[in-house]
């Protein structure tokens, strides 16, 4: 089953088309990955996946419900979640509470019981700091589970972001350049995490990312963007032998994967 | 650093109570049972002096809900005192009893609040500063015009607070109540902070693109924001009506404002504590210069008039040193001196 279809869509910044009829679709329990060069539109598309950006023509379907009209915050509720290129973290919370906040869009409670932290409120906070723990758990986290999220080192941040994605137990998580900047260790752990919350967790993932040796091995489904436009798309192997990438990514720092 | 070194928690409930170690909670029923007992020992202006810290209280840490927490600028604070001194002081003249006018001046500064925090769903930082500036200046001049319910120039004249026919017309009378205001609103801001809202907020003050993608309406929150702060805000002016028993609009000017701000920066920004240590050194510091003043001048008897004029300078000197060697607030010492004294006699 299709979970996620993105179709002939086009987002324009004063004229400049940064997507253009742009369509792919992404299947239940899957992982692809949105590849491309610089600039070819790759966070744009998340961006509008995700409501921050709102395209000018076309649709974008999540388990068959039209995105378009549904606020940013309210996508969350229907099972979208992300992260983002650069940290994009609660600096002065601490990882615990940076994952809390990842739940609320499951918790119903409102600000009155809050004031009194009693009956509804407290039930709420313990059921959901259990399942907060597990993802602490799950991303080996523990150590700086009171620590504010702002002081962590930079791969550590890099999870706990992935941590908030997943508290609010998506059904598709966006994930945009989530290896950047980390070293080789870094960058393993985070492909094993990747894999165990696609197998063990059920969630599909669409990943954005330039380290092809990670994505070639990591997707059932690749996705090539370039200028705005759908390339190519198809299995990792299909991908990488197709003339049309080949040029694209010709000359660029990327290209490497194509001679794998 | 969380806890006492040595204490380790068996309940995620347990971790999460605000006075975590038995030892803590020894300590601070020890204190308030001292600090009840006060106005029996301290003399009429000592008392007045612990008065208006409980109303500084309730006004900071709504104050700091609202910027510290919630990262929305006001300048309009002040204001928002105001409305509820002004509504609690209307509707006591026409025979409300003392809760519940208070509770309505409460009400009537969180609309208020709620219609001036509009501007913030489009405007952030300086902008939205601007903008509750704008509320500051309205709402000053309607106190003035508004004669049929405010006075106008004249003030309005408030009746002292009572419950069940005993009136809290003294400042020894005065304390209890106040100081229940106060410690109500201490708890239902840290409330808030430990639990959904306060994080939503939280969230949206780091980062609000990211408390958007978690699920957190900005619209609703930072509307929330501004009317639960007002209505505290709004109940502090209420005690304030009642306590001074008679309110005019310059009370409520921009520069009370300003102290408010002062406090929550000097305190603490974000911080529950942090407010209580800033609403205490903004009361009593000017007290204190006065003390000074006055005894100078005692002794140099020509130059006590310009003493009096320094004392303003002294109050922004003293401020301007605090932003630069504490740029973090009173708490952030507080906690370093705690730590020093957990770790004593191993620290280096
Ligand atoms: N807010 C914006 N305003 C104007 N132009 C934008 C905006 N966001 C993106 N663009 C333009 O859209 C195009 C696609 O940008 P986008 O960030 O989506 O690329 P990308 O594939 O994520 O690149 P990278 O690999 O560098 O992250 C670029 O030309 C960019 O300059
Ligand atoms: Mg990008």
């Amino acid at each position: 089953m299709r979970l996620l279809e993105v179709d002939k869509v086009t987002l324009t910044f004063r004229g400049i088309a940064a997507l253009l009829d742009a369509s792919f679709a992404v299947e239940e329990g899957s992982i692809t990955s949105l590849i491309g060069p610089n600039g070819a539109g790759k966070t744009s598309m998340l961006n509008c996946i995700s409501g921050r950006y709102r395209p000018d023509t076309g649709t974008i379907r999540l388990g068959g419900r039209e995105l378009t009209p549904v606020a940013p915050h309210a996508r969350t509720r229907l099972g979208l979640s992300r992260t983002f290129q650069n940290i994009a973290l609660f600096r002065g919370l601490s990882v615990l509470d940076n994952l809390l906040v990842g739940r609320h869009a499951r918790m119903d409670y409102g600000i009155l019981a809050s004031i009194l932290y009693f009956g509804k409120a407290r039930a709420a906070e313990d059921l959901h700091r259990r399942r907060v723990e597990e993802i602490i758990d799950f991303l080996n986290l523990s150590p700086y589970r009171h620590q504010s999220a702002g002081r962590l080192p930079y791969g550590v941040q890099k999870r706990v972001e992935l941590g908030r994605a997943l508290s609010a137990e998506p059904r598709l998580i966006l994930l945009d350049e989530p290896m950047a900047g980390m070293n080789l260790e870094e960058t393993e752990d985070m492909a094993r995490y990747i894999l165990d919350l696609n197998e063990e967790w059920g969630v599909t993932v669409l990943l954005v990312e330039h380290d092809m040796g990670v994505v070639m091995d990591l997707s059932d489904h690749v996705v090539v963007l370039d200028f705005g436009q759908v390339l190519a798309a198809g299995t990792p192997e299909a991908v990488q032998g197709n003339a049309a990438v080949v040029a694209a990514y010709l000359g660029s720092e990327d290209a490497s994967f194509l001679g794998r | 650093m969380h806890g006492h070194c040595g204490l380790f928690f068996t309940s995620y409930r347990a971790e999460e109570a605000v006075f975590p170690s038995p030892v803590q909670r020894v300590w601070l029923y020890a204190f308030l049972a001292v600090y009840l007992c006060l106005p029996f020992f301290l003399n009429a202006y000592l008392v007045s002096i612990l008065d208006l810290i409980h109303i500084a209280i309730i006004a900071a840490v709504s104050l700091n809900l609202l910027t510290g927490c919630c990262g929305q600028i006001s300048l309009g604070h002040g204001a928002f005192l105001g409305v509820g001194a002004f509504a609690a002081g209307a509707l006591s003249a026409a025979g409300w009893p003392f809760p519940l006018d208070m509770l309505a001046g409460g009400a009537a500064a969180a609309l208020v609040g709620l219609f001036f925090g509009l501007p913030s769903l489009r405007l952030k930082g300086i902008y939205l500063a601007i903008a509750t500036l704008a509320a500051q200046i309205i709402l000053e001049y309607v106190f003035l015009h508004a004669g049929a319910l405010t006075g106008g120039s004249n003030g309005l004249l408030v009746e002292p607070a009572s419950l069940f026919g005993y009136a809290f017309d003294t400042d020894q009378k005065f304390f209890y109540p106040s100081l229940a205001v106060a410690a109500a609103s201490l708890l239902a801001v840290t409330n808030i902070m430990r639990s959904r809202a306060g994080r939503a907020f939280v969230a949206i003050r780091d980062y609000y693109l990211s408390a958007e993608i978690v699920g957190v309406n900005l619209f609703a929150y930072k509307l929330k924001a501004f009317a639960v702060s007002s209505f505290m805000a709004g109940m502090a002016g209420a005690l304030w009506a009642h306590y001074l028993m008679y309110i005019t609009p310059e009370q409520f000017n921009i520069g009370l404002s300003i102290s408010y701000l002062a406090m929550i920066i000097i305190g603490g920004l974000g911080s529950v504590l942090g407010s209580v240590f800033g609403a205490v050194f903004i009361t009593v510091l000017p007290e204190v210069l006065s003390a000074v003043a006055g005894a100078a001048g005692q002794l140099f008897p020509d130059v006590s008039s310009s003493l009096l004029a320094m004392k303003q300078g002294v109050f922004g000197l003293v401020l301007v040193l605090f932003l630069i060697f504490e740029p973090e607030g009173l708490v952030h010492r507080w906690r370093l001196v705690k730590a020093y004294w957990k770790l004593y006699p191993f620290a280096h």
